[in-house]
């Protein structure tokens, strides 16, 4: 139809101020409670044209119906719009967006690179779309009307065209047949595996920190892989495996020990992903806080021997509270230095995410 | 794709244009075309126009119609256009009733459009101005590039509402002849008397030439004010005088001309549905409806004419002002005897048998607009009967709450609504203000404030076009304020 180029110019504004806003979108993490199943709506209050006009509260109006004075009336149903006409409501435009756009605005935005899947688990392709047109090709894939074109095309700037007598013969050099793209599609799987502290020093606040990120870090992971995997481990002294809903609700408390969770990680990771198949992303997010000395050390062997050779990348998101030392991140930094697999953020607020997302995710492994 | 109506919805619109011939409807020809839903949503994205020319908003009330079709909140089963011959689009998935009756509707506008005479300035063949106009606007698109091109049409729809819905009708403007404008060249240059050149510096002397040249700059600056009148019609202004590029001039003509176009549309919204829904009711009561037919008829009827509680639907208002209209005038409820009668029970039992009733409402239909059919026809009696209120913002509970039930403030309430469009009355006073060719703008406040945002944002829009200072005098927080725009700093400031 006629409008779809308008439809797509429309689109792609929008995307264009998403992308323009995205830092506070992550901040604001408010389009995490809109989202559906494969979409998020996204409320975009500056699209529409400005003109000289009313504030809406301001003017009030005339409606109809029984009452006493001081009656309040439905907000949504506010009287007439007085000249409707040609122009729309004063209301903020919610648009639709797939995960999938989403995905590829944070992508271009924080200049993410592709993700290469590692091992032998290269691109694969699929080639069942015809969406191309060549010059040769099988007479079953014949396209009959592009075919057509060319031969009146043909005929007519040679003058055998006779529109009394239309009649249009197609040489061999007019034919046009459909031909495959080839399109490729990410073959390989991977599994994201959360871990988080929620010892009483998480408060909400670090909480919702996590759930920000681990939303964009899904959106992301989910459009470079065809399959996606998500465990959710938390901790405080012992760990243990939870669904999702409790992993950003459940509130503990006591002490800490981080070495239970990356235990619990390599379990978890031996039953279930066979790292020379599966793409593994552990992430974690602490305050910074654990038992001790003892236990630190006991973290760091794991990494080394097991969960940072097994993963791609191995995150640790430091989220500052107001109990927390961040003591955790001083020793990664010393204990495990140079390693590229190890990436490290820290967290000190809302406004951090977006950079911590971008140390995250910006190696491209 | 075929369009036509199937033979069963052809020879019921003949029937019904029969009946409407009947009654004495005068209407252009009308074309009907049955579309999908997506089709029909895409036609009214357009304004009704699909030829029209390329732009994102389209797109956008396109995507907004489609949401709410397929969510089910909102249907649009009918689009008419005020063209000759008369376009009608109608939804294919429409029972039959409701074809019937979105039909004699459509007669009712036609008839609207043809004889009411707020549209009797308005191009008849706009079907074809549109598509005209969508194709210069691709053509510079392809020349200026499509950014550019939608840039500037963005920057012209900022200020579209800024004319003079009443200029059709008044030649405000002299037309200046090509004798006048050479009149005016002489008068702006020294008087020369003709000589030789080698005498010319003896018979014009130079001295003599300058004095006269001060002469004149001085009687310029001394001229009052450019334009001479405050002005209403910025666009046309722009168009005149802004340091623009002539296809940008065209853009921006281009522009105020479909705003002209759909003026009257918004000028006359109570009366036009009105007068369509009382003439389908009309006409399916009493002719064309099948006793079959009745409940869904009402149904889809009393939808078209609900208003929850709380709103003001202007389908119902148009439409029971006009029935009441033809009760008062068959009755001989008016003139200087009923009015002077303030006794309730002989007002109420009034009944003289004038029988003018149908007379009366074409003459309505023809010499009105939304604002003099209110003023001149909304009764106490009326609001009464419809429990009509106003309601005000309550800023300690946040919401809209029933204010005031009294006649004279619902009807002021009600005209502060549609007159100039529900807009706010912004006019040019001054185009060289501070003597720097700075525009002056003057917002009549009318009690309601600007939202302000939105009003910074046009400032700038307005301020690109004419490429100087632009000023828009306003008030806010009940205090008089210039706000100004260089082109992109904003400065306010209190007017003393």
């Amino acid at each position: 139809m006629k409008v779809y180029p308008d439809s797509n110019r429309f689109r792609q504004i929008v995307r264009g101020k998403i992308k323009d806003n995205l830092k506070g979108y992550i901040t604001r993490g408010e389009i995490l409670g809109k989202q559906g199943k494969n979409v998020v709506s996204i409320p975009l209050p500056q699209v529409d044209i400005p003109r000289f006009k009313y504030g809406s509260q301001e003017s009030g109006g005339v409606g109809q119906g029984p009452g006493e004075k001081g009656t309040p009336i439905d907000q949504d149903q506010q009287g007439m719009e007085p000249g409707a006409g040609e122009q729309a409501g004063d209301h903020p435009l919610e648009v639709d967006v797939t995960l999938e756009e989403l995905a590829e605005i944070l992508g271009e935005e924080l200049e993410l690179p592709r993700i290469e899947p590692k091992g032998d688990q290269r691109l694969t392709t699929d080639s069942d779309r015809y969406t191309g047109i060549h010059h040769t090709g099988p007479e079953s894939l014949r396209h009959f009307k592009r075919t057509f074109k060319q031969s009146l095309k043909r005929q007519l700037s040679s003058g055998l065209y006779n529109p009394e007598d239309p009649v249009i013969l197609p040489i061999k050099e007019d034919k046009r047949f459909r031909a495959a793209k080839q399109k490729a599609i990410p073959e390989s799987s991977a599994a994201i595996i959360y871990m988080m502290d929620v010892s009483g020093s998480m408060g909400n606040e670090q909480k919702e920190v996590v759930r920000i990120e681990s939303f964009w870090i899904d959106t992301w992971l989910r459009s470079q892989y065809k399959d996606i995997e998500t465990r959710f481990i938390v901790h405080d002294a012992v760990s243990r495996e939870v669904d999702r809903h409790t992993f950003f609700h459940l509130r503990e408390s006591g002490g800490t020990k981080i070495s239970s969770a990356y235990q619990l990680c390599e379990d978890i990771i031996k039953k279930d992903y066979d790292p020379a198949l599966w793409n593994i992303y552990p992430f974690h997010f602490s305050d910074g806080d654990n038992w001790g000395g003892d236990d630190t050390t006991r973290c760091m062997k794991i990494l080394k021997e097991t969960l940072i050779p097994w993963s791609n990348v191995f995150c640790y998101g430091q989220v500052k509270s107001a109990y927390g030392s961040g003591q955790f991140l001083r020793d990664l930094t010393e204990e495990i230095p140079e390693e590229p697999k190890l990436l490290l953020s820290e967290i000190n607020s809302r406004d951090d995410i977006y950079k911590s997302i971008k140390t995250f995710l910006g190696k491209g492994k | 794709m075929t369009t036509m109506l199937t033979p069963e919805l052809s020879s019921w619109a003949k029937e019904i244009r029969g009946y409407a011939v009947e009654y004495g409807l005068d209407f252009f020809e009308v074309i009907f075309e049955l579309l999908t839903y997506e089709e029909l949503n895409m036609v009214v994205a357009y304004g009704g126009f699909p030829t029209r020319y390329p732009h994102w908003r389209f797109g956008m009330a396109y995507e907004e119609y489609s949401k709410n079709y397929s969510y089910g909140l909102q249907k649009v089963s009918e689009l008419v256009i005020n063209n000759d011959p008369c376009y009608a689009y109608l939804l294919n998935c429409n029972s039959l009733v409701d074809q019937k009756m979105v039909m004699a509707h459509v007669y009712g506008h036609s008839d609207f459009f043809k004889k009411n005479y707020w549209f009797s300035k308005t191009n008849r063949k706009m079907m074809d101005e549109m598509a005209n106009h969508g194709v210069r606007i691709r053509r510079y698109i392809d020349r200026y590039g499509l950014e550019t091109v939608e840039d500037f049409i963005d920057t012209c729809l900022s200020i579209e509402n800024l004319i003079d819905y009443h200029s059709p009708f008044i030649k405000r403007r002299r037309e200046i002849s090509e004798e006048e404008k050479e009149k005016e060249r002489q008068e702006t240059q020294p008087s020369r008397l003709k000589s030789k050149e080698y005498m010319d510096p003896f018979i014009n002397p130079p001295e003599v030439l300058e004095a006269e040249r001060q002469e004149i700059i001085k009687k310029f600056q001394e001229q009052e004010r450019f334009p001479d009148q405050p002005e209403k019609d910025l666009l046309h202004f722009l168009i005149e005088f802004a340091p623009i590029e002539r296809w940008q001039r065209d853009i921006l003509s281009m522009i105020r001309e479909e705003a002209y176009y759909f003026a009257p549309q918004g000028m006359t919204k109570i009366m036009n549905e009105g007068w369509a829904s009382y003439w389908h009711s009309k006409i399916m009561t009493q002719k064309a409806l099948e006793p079959s037919e009745v409940i869904d008829y009402a149904e889809h009827h009393s939808m078209t004419m609900g208003s929850s509680p709380g709103s003001l639907n202007p389908y119902k208002v148009g439409i029971e002002l006009f029935r009441d209209i033809e009760d008062r005038w068959n009755k001989g409820k008016f003139g200087s005897e009923w009015e002077r009668c303030g006794d309730i029970a002989t007002r109420r039992d009034w009944n003289t048998d004038a029988q003018q009733g149908r007379e009366k409402i074409f003459e309505v239909r023809k010499i009105h607009n939304d604002v003099t059919f209110i003023d001149e026809f909304l009764t106490e009696e009326f609001c009464d009967e419809h429990k009509l209120f106003t309601y005000e913002y309550n800023r300690q509970t946040g919401d809209y709450e029933i204010a005031d039930r009294d006649f004279q403030a619902i009807k002021e309430k009600l005209l502060f609504g549609i007159a100039n469009f529900g807009q706010p009355y912004i006019y040019l006073d001054d185009a060289n203000y501070k003597n720097r060719g700075e525009l002056y703008l003057i917002h009549r406040f009318e009690g309601v404030p600007l939202k302000m945002d939105a009003a910074r944002d046009t400032l700038r829009s307005l301020a690109k076009i004419w490429g100087r200072p632009v000023n828009i005098e306003t008030v806010v927080d009940k205090r008089r304020k210039l706000i100004s725009c260089d082109g992109s700093k904003i400065d306010e400031k209190i007017i003393k």
